[in-house]
C-alpha cells in the first residue's frame, strides 16, 4: 500500500532511545518506518476497556507454530482475540522473545548518561519507557508482559544459542499493523537488549497512521493459517457483540 | 542440552505430594529449599510460575532469563531471574536436559484458536491458575500476575528459518527437575490437562513435587 499524504491520517517521527502510547481503533493501520536503518521498537498491547486483557507473545507463537513474526502473523490477546495482522513486512523477521534493556543492562554495555549530563540524549532503557507509558493509563509492572522488538531479529542454532543479526533492517524499512479491535499501544524507540553495536544506538522511527482496507473474506492474514480464522472469528464476536464497542465492520 | 542427577535422598524429604493431572499446586518455598517436580508416567507437562514471595509483583521472567543466559532452553545451571534480574532458583538437578519456556500455557481461549471453537469449555492451565489463586488470597497474586510460564518435561524446538515445533516429549517416567531457591518464592504449577496436543500424549498423568530443606543432603 502506498500511504500517500491523501491517505495519511496522522504522522510522526519519534527519535531513537525515546516513548509513546496511544489508542488506536479497530479498522486503522499503523506504518512503522525505520528512517535510517537498525532501528527497534519495544511495543505492548492492551485492550484499553480492560488491560487485564493484554499481548500474550506465547499464544500468539504457538497458534501460528512460528518463532518469528512478519506478514500473515497476527499478535494475539491472552482471550484468544486478535489485536492486530500484520499486513505488509518489508524485513523478514520481528523478534518477540527478548524483552528490553533495563537501566542495569544499558549502564553494563553503553555506560549510564544521566538526564542531568546529557538533556534529550540521555540513555533511557525499554523498561523503563515501557512503566512510564503504562502508568498514564493506571498500569504497572504487573501488567507489562513479553513485548514485540520491530526490525530486530534474533536467530536460534540447533542447541538454542541466541544470535543477534546485526544489520537486519535497512534504512526506508517499513511495517504495517491493521487493528482488528480497539487496542491501547505502548512503544518505545530504545535499544534492542542483544544489541552489540559499541555505541547506544539512537535510531529515528516514523510512525503512519492511515485508514485501513476492509478485511476480506479472501485476506491474506486472516486466511495465513486455519488458527488465524478461528482468531478473526473470536474477534468478530467481540467486536459485534461485546458491550459498549459494537461497530459495523 | 545439560542432564545432572541429584543426590538428594526422597527419605529425606520434608515434603512430598502427588498432583493429579487436571490440578494445581501452590505453596511458598524458602531461600535454600530445593523443590523436585517428577514427571511419575512420562510427557506430562508441568506449566509452572514462580513469583518473588516477599514482592509478588515481581515474577519469573521467561525474555529476561533467557535472554541473560543466552539461550531459548532451560536446563541444569539455569538461573531463572525475575523481571528485577533477582534470581529466584536455580535448576540444581535435572534429568532430562531441556524444559520449554516460549510456548505458554493452554488456556480456554488458545485452545478456540488453536484446535477448535467448539474446545472452549475444555479444562486449561490457565484455569487451574485462577481457580489457585482464588483459593489463595493470601499470596497476593491475581490474573494480572499470571504471565508467561515455564513447560517443565515439555519439547518445543525453534527452527533456524524461525519455525516453533511441538515435538515428543524428551521426558519419560520417572524423569524430574529440581530447583534450588535463592529467595523465598512462591511456586504455583498447573498440572496440564490438555487433551488436543502431544505435550503430554494425549494422556494427562500425575506429577510429584518432593521439597528438601537447606540444610539437608
Amino acid at each position: 500500500m502506498n500511504l500517500t499524504r491523501d491517505h495519511t491520517l496522522y504522522e510522526t517521527l519519534i527519535e531513537g532511545g525515546k516513548h509513546w502510547s496511544l489508542n488506536l481503533r479497530a479498522g486503522v493501520r499503523l506504518r512503522l518506518v525505520d528512517e535510517a536503518g537498525g532501528a527497534n521498537v519495544g511495543m505492548l498491547f492492551y485492550n484499553p476497556y480492560n488491560p487485564l486483557e493484554r499481548y500474550n507473545a506465547p499464544d500468539t507463537l504457538k497458534c501460528q507454530h512460528t518463532f518469528k513474526l512478519t506478514r500473515g502473523h497476527c499478535l494475539y490477546s491472552d482471550m484468544g482475540r486478535i489485536f492486530c495482522s500484520i499486513v505488509e513486512d518489508s524485513v523478514g523477521w520481528h523478534d518477540t522473545v527478548c524483552g528490553n534493556a533495563n537501566a542495569a543492562l544499558v549502564r553494563r554495555r553503553w555506560g549510564e548518561r544521566s538526564y542531568q549530563e546529557a538533556r534529550n540524549d540521555w540513555t533511557q532503557n525499554g523498561h523503563d519507557a515501557f512503566l512510564v507509558e503504562a502508568g498514564k493509563y493506571g498500569l504497572g509492572r504487573r501488567d507489562l508482559a513479553a513485548n514485540v522488538n520491530w526490525f530486530s531479529k534474533v536467530a536460534i542454532t540447533d542447541d538454542g544459542s541466541m544470535q543477534f543479526a546485526a544489520g537486519h533492517s535497512v534504512a526506508g524499512a517499513h511495517v504495517d499493523l491493521r487493528f482488528e479491535m480497539d487496542t491501547l499501544v505502548l512503544l518505545h524507540t530504545c535499544p534492542h537488549p542483544l544489541n552489540p553495536a559499541a555505541d547506544y544506538p539512537r535510531k529515528p522511527v516514523r510512525v503512519q497512521i492511515a485508514e485501513a482496507e476492509p478485511v476480506g473474506a479472501d485476506d491474506f492474514c486472516r486466511n495465513f493459517r486455519p488458527e488465524n480464522q478461528r482468531g478473526f472469528e473470536n474477534t468478530r464476536l467481540y467486536r459485534t457483540c461485546g458491550c459498549g464497542v459494537a461497530r459495523s465492520g | 542440552m545439560r542432564s545432572q542427577a541429584s543426590t538428594l535422598d526422597p527419605a529425606r524429604a520434608s515434603f512430598r505430594e502427588v498432583v493429579p493431572a487436571g490440578r494445581y499446586w501452590i505453596k511458598r518455598v524458602e531461600t535454600g529449599q530445593t523443590v523436585r517436580i517428577v514427571d511419575l508416567e512420562g510427557n506430562q507437562a508441568a506449566d509452572t510460575l514462580f513469583f518473588d514471595a516477599l514482592d509478588p509483583a515481581d515474577r519469573y521472567s521467561a525474555v529476561d532469563t533467557i535472554r541473560e543466559q543466552g539461550n531459548v532452553y532451560l536446563s541444569y545451571g539455569s538461573r531463572l531471574l525475575a523481571t528485577s534480574g533477582n534470581v529466584l532458583c536455580e535448576i540444581v538437578a535435572d534429568t532430562v536436559g531441556r524444559h520449554d519456556t516460549l510456548g505458554g500455557a493452554c488456556a480456554s481461549e488458545s485452545n478456540t484458536v488453536r484446535y477448535a471453537l467448539e474446545k472452549r469449555t475444555m479444562h486449561s492451565c490457565r484455569d487451574s491458575w485462577l481457580l489457585a489463586v482464588a483459593e489463595h488470597e493470601e499470596f497476593g497474586i491475581a490474573k494480572r500476575d499470571i504471565a508467561h510460564n515455564i513447560n517443565f518435561f515439555m519439547n518445543v524446538p525453534v527452527t533456524p528459518d524461525g519455525g516453533l515445533q511441538f515435538a515428543d516429549g524428551m521426558s519419560g517416567p520417572g524423569q524430574y527437575v529440581e530447583m534450588r531457591a535463592h529467595r523465598p518464592i512462591i511456586v504455583l504449577i498447573s498440572n496440564c490437562p490438555q487433551l488436543n496436543n502431544p505435550c503430554n500424549a494425549y494422556n494427562p498423568t500425575p506429577l510429584e513435587v518432593v521439597i528438601w530443606d537447606a540444610d539437608v543432603s
